[in-house]
């Protein structure tokens, strides 16, 4: 196979099962936890489970002082690398036109230099962020194979990508499939680890929310 | 009957739930929870990570409710839940965690862990892992109607030498009254005085109450035990009295779990709806404040400051009542670095002051609260739940730290102003 | 084959050295060397050796060229005829011997394929053989040039070939027989012959000095040059258009034509959302150009459609950019969201029932039963 069928390949049928594993394992497990639903509250409410559910949902993004002090690196590593992959995916003009291709509209991309600089920053958190989750007590405890995986299939697609930019190391057919290939994999292994939370955080913080506004405490 | 591993298994099946689902989905192991917690900041032991507390229910979520977790039991890949696991987790469980709430507000993902650990307590109690000092408080509670065994006599003879002090009456399974006043067994115990505080306030406010002599403990053990079994039992005692006496308003009094089991869980636990409804003593007091009905004369003198039972407070949604409550006779109030719903447990709640095995280790994440008291070093500390009080103040003991503890409801009682029905001597 | 070789064989020399036919062409000496400093030039070889290729190429025997034209469309042969300004590409061609070529020979019918048979067998071993068009080997019979199909006659000319010039994207990768669904079974010379030394000169067609370029490298130093990974002369197919493309800054800023004729396109900027193949496509057309150095599709405003490249016609399109999946992931994704629904509505119902079946045998927990 020479490098411009391996590419054909990973922006063809190498997407299409990439795809097809994604959709189907994040949409399956969504439903799998919605179907066990919740035994209705009896107790008289003292707050709106909704509207409390709905600003958990956003206002849990935002940590309380004393939690920041305690835990100030892993939060801030964890923001930084959120935001540059958030910045690199979403706000590059190339990968937007993946997007608008796929879900039928885009938006106005960031400077390129700029997401350049930003992939740069977001490898580094993340190599922060596994130097911390290797050093840090409770992290190491808490660390399994899952953990070490999605940390790498997180990685690869950014070095790959920032590589694939500036054409280091091999031909540019190979760093591209290189690149877009890293990406299928991630797709194919998300479902099935705790990278799900990209979704599934939305539930458990409404979760939360409510549990909590039914009593009347904004959590 | 007895206890076994599929017993608890089954617990642990049957307490699975949307919300429990989302929780294990979405946990990243980024261990904030553990810097929330006062049993991992006190003592650097990172198995008592909130989360880790759950993995008998993570274990169960995955291999019966996940479509991988499944197929992984099929292979035989999946991770078992048996005795030796639950064994292990017997200290973390209920030793090392007071069901305070603090994990569950700092989770980035927004797991409710405190929840998922009640649960995890099902199964642990259900396959015989539960504490022993729990399972006395239990059993006491069920076949004489109180953890610490206090029968009728003992309450009777409490409230006969209320009436002495006071020269009020306290009147019992009045049918018709406005309020039924549930006491906990620490309260009547080693803290009568609010029961004589409760007695001077309602007859200032011409409230009608009374107490069951059918249903008079508010502690509910099988909330600490975390066996809804149990604790329902517990409950439907207290229901039928406040139907039998036709009573408006159940009050819940200075105990933090109590207030946890009958106004949040109890409907839950019995299957159906109160006909009455719930409140915590200081939202009647309040509530009577701001009627009018409450009104205090001077102020209390030195520098105060309101340690936040969780179950009252964090879990409870009663924080703004007792500041409320304060303001009226203090003017020189004082918030800890971390107060309200973000105040840290004092230790000893959920089960964990029964469990003489934690004794060691609940005077231990004292030191927590102690760092908040030494930054600003109160004059007195004013809280709202015995149980907290007896903890607290063993902990001040402990550091030869010379601060009064004080029952915010005896402490309004002291402040009732005077008039032509007091019959203060 | 050696210098030597060709310069010892001068039985097999039809018209003298390739000095004395430039001289007869009227091409004075002063001319010679300046071509040939360019062609030194563009092969990246230092000036020093400028007498030395000079004096090869004088004295350089015209060796025997047999073009073997397969499944394709003359525009490899259109693209060398091509050169207007410098009659020298012509000129390369009087200094071989041509001696089969369908488009440009005299001869035709049997008088052209026995002209071929000859050249075969009286220089065998060694002449050049360059061959455009892919050969369709899925049914030898698609393609046939008296009678005899392309598949048959690549091997026989193979066979007593010095060195194989594939020109063109077909004969290099199979260009567009090969594309999807490839009815033909096309196929490139590469695929066919494994035993002889191959250059792929790849374009859709190829830039005319590149096979020159090639040419006066064989005729000097009686060596192929230096190939890359997909066996193309690293001189000319080293460096991607990408990376000499006068409109790389607009890529790096981030400024992109978005359609053929919007403000970008008049400004000049990237043209990557149009579809260019730029950055994968290696070739000469960014420095080299086209139309003796006129321009190239990117200046003229039309992205690069990656012709130089395998598998170019397969790329989802020439309008679709790099970035974009070259198949409809759109509706992959609606069925198998729909699909997996289902299949989610079903799993959830069997944990539903796994929930109720445990509700079902829940015994109730007394206080007899906490402890074993």
């Amino acid at each position: 196979m020479t490098e411009i069928e391996l590419l054909n390949w990973a922006r063809g049928p190498g997407l299409q099962i990439a795809t097809i594993i994604f959709v189907a394992g994040v949409v399956i497990r969504i439903i799998e936890i919605l179907m066990l639903g919740r035994k209705p509250n009896l107790a008289e409410a003292k707050g709106s489970e909704m509207s409390a559910g709905l600003k958990t949902m956003v206002s849990r993004t935002v940590p309380d002082r004393a939690t920041f002090k305690r835990s100030s690196f892993t939060i801030t590593a964890g923001y930084f690398f959120h935001l540059g992959l958030f910045i690199t995916f979403f706000m590059f003009a190339p990968h937007i036109l993946l997007i608008r291709d796929v879900i039928g509209f885009g938006w106005p991309a960031l400077p390129t230099p700029v997401v350049d600089a930003f992939a740069v920053i977001t490898i580094i958190s993340l190599l922060a962020v596994l130097v911390n989750r290797l050093t840090n007590k409770v992290m190491r405890y808490l660390t399994n194979f899952g953990d070490l995986l999605t940390w790498f299939l997180t990685l690869a697609p950014l070095v790959t990508g920032y590589i694939a930019f500036h054409r280091i190391g091999f031909t540019a057919p190979t760093l591209l499939a290189m690149h877009i290939l890293s990406v299928e994999l991630l797709l194919i292994v998300f479902p099935f680890t705790k990278l799900m939370h990209a979704f599934t955080l939305f539930l458990a913080r409404w979760y939360n929310g409510a549990i909590s506004g039914y009593r009347g405490v904004a959590s | 009957m007895s206890a076994s591993l599929d017993k608890g298994i089954n617990a642990l099946k049957q307490q699975v739930d949307a919300s429990v689902a989302a929780f294990f989905s979405s946990c990243v192991h980024c261990g904030i929870c553990a810097e929330a917690c006062l049993f991992y900041t006190e003592t650097g032991d990172p198995e008592r990570t909130p989360i880790n507390k759950t993995e008998p229910l993570r274990r169960i979520w995955k291999s019966e409710y996940t479509l991988m977790g499944r197929l992984g039991k099929l292979l035989g890949l999946s991770k078992k839940v048996d005795d030796k696991l639950l064994a292990d987790w017997e200290t973390l469980v209920y030793d090392s965690c007071t069901m305070c709430g603090r994990c569950s507000m700092v989770c980035p993902v927004g797991n409710d862990i405190t929840l998922m650990i009640r649960k995890t307590r099902e199964g642990m109690a259900a396959a015989g892992h539960a504490p022993e000092g729990l399972i006395g408080a239990s059993k006491r509670s069920v076949t004489i109607g109180s953890p610490m065994g206090v029968k009728l006599p003992a309450l009777l003879a409490q409230v006969r030498h209320v009436e002495e002090d006071s020269g009020l009456k306290v009147p019992l399974d009045v049918v018709g009254a406005e309020y039924m006043l549930l006491l906990s067994s620490m309260e009547i115990m080693n803290f009568p005085e609010f029961i004589e505080a409760i007695a001077r306030i309602f007859d200032k406010a011409n409230a009608s109450w009374t107490i069951s002599t059918e249903a008079f403990e508010a502690t509910n053990s099988g909330i600490q035990i975390g066996v809804s079994d149990i604790a329902a039992e517990l409950v439907q005692r207290i229901v039928d009295a406040a139907e039998k006496l036709k009573v408006k308003t159940v009050i819940s009094p200075e105990c933090g779990h109590a207030y946890m089991a009958i106004r949040w869980d109890g409907p839950n636990l019995v299957g159906k709806k109160f006909g009455f409804k719930v409140r915590h003593v200081l939202e009647v007091l309040d509530d009577l404040r701001q009627q009018g009905r409450l009104t205090t004369t001077g102020m209390e003198k030195g520098k105060l400051t309101y340690h936040d039972p969780c179950q009252i407070s964090r879990r409870g949604g009663v924080i703004d009542e007792p500041r409320r409550l304060i303001d009226m006779v203090s003017d020189n109030f004082v918030e800890m670095p971390d107060h309200g719903k973000m105040n840290w447990c004092c230790g000893a709640g959920g089960g964990v002051s029964a469990n003489e095995r934690a004794d060691e280790i609940r005077l231990k994440v004292f030191q927590r609260k102690k760092d908040q008291f030494d930054a600003i070093r109160p004059d007195a500390i004013v809280s709202a739940c015995s149980n907290c009080r007896i903890h607290l103040e063993d902990g001040l003991e402990e550091y030869n730290m010379d601060i009064p503890l004080l029952s915010l409801t005896e402490m309004i009682a002291e402040h009732l102003g005077d008039d032509d029905r007091a019959g203060a001597a | 084959m050696t210098k030597d070789k060709i310069m010892q064989d001068e039985g097999k020399i039809r018209q003298g050295t390739l000095g004395e036919a430039l001289n007869r062409q009227g091409v004075s000496r002063r001319s010679f060397m300046k071509y040939f400093a360019s062609t030194a030039s563009m092969l990246a070889l230092p000036p020093a050796m400028l007498p030395v290729i000079a004096r090869a190429l004088e004295q350089a025997r015209r060796p025997s060229v047999i073009w073997l034209s397969f499944q394709e469309c003359t525009g490899c042969t259109e693209s060398f005829t091509r050169a207007h300004t410098s009659t020298l590409e012509n000129l390369i061609f009087d200094a071989i011997s041509l001696d089969y070529h369908h488009t440009l020979q005299a001869a035709a019918g049997h008088a052209a394929e026995a002209a071929r048979v000859a050249a075969m067998e009286e220089n065998y071993g060694e002449y050049l053989l360059v061959v455009d068009g892919s050969i369709p080997a899925g049914n030898p019979g698609y393609s046939t040039i008296a009678g005899i199909s392309n598949l048959d006659m690549l091997k026989e000319a193979a066979k007593g070939a010095a060195a194989i010039i594939a020109v063109g994207t077909c004969s290099t990768y199979g260009g567009i027989p090969q594309a999807d669904p490839n009815p033909t079974g096309a196929v490139s010379v590469g695929e066919i012959i494994k035993d002889k030394p191959i250059v792929n000169v790849p374009g859709c067609p190829p830039i005319p000095v590149v096979m020159t370029g090639v040419l006066a490298h064989f005729l000097t130093f009686g060596t192929l040059p230096e190939l890359d990974h997909l066996g193309r002369p690293k001189t000319f197919y080293g460096k991607s258009i990408h990376d000499r493309c006068y409109r790389r800054p607009f890529y790096d800023k981030g400024l992109f034509a978005e359609t053929f004729d919007d403000e970008g396109a008049k400004k000049g900027w990237c043209l990557f959302k149009l579809g260019c193949k730029g950055p994968t496509t290696y070739n000469a057309c960014a420095t080299v150009k086209w139309n003796d150095g006129t321009s190239f599709p990117i200046e003229a405003g039309h992205p690069c459609i990656g012709c130089s490249e395998p598998d170019f016609w397969d790329g989802g399109g020439f309008y679709r950019a790099l970035s974009m999946p070259t198949e409809n992931i759109t509706k992959t994704a609606v069925y198998t969201a729909a699909g997996a629904a289902a299949a989610g509505v079903a799993l959830g119902a069997m944990n539903r029932a796994k929930k109720s079946a445990s509700n079902k045998i829940h015994i109730k927990v007394t206080i007899d039963d906490l402890e074993k």
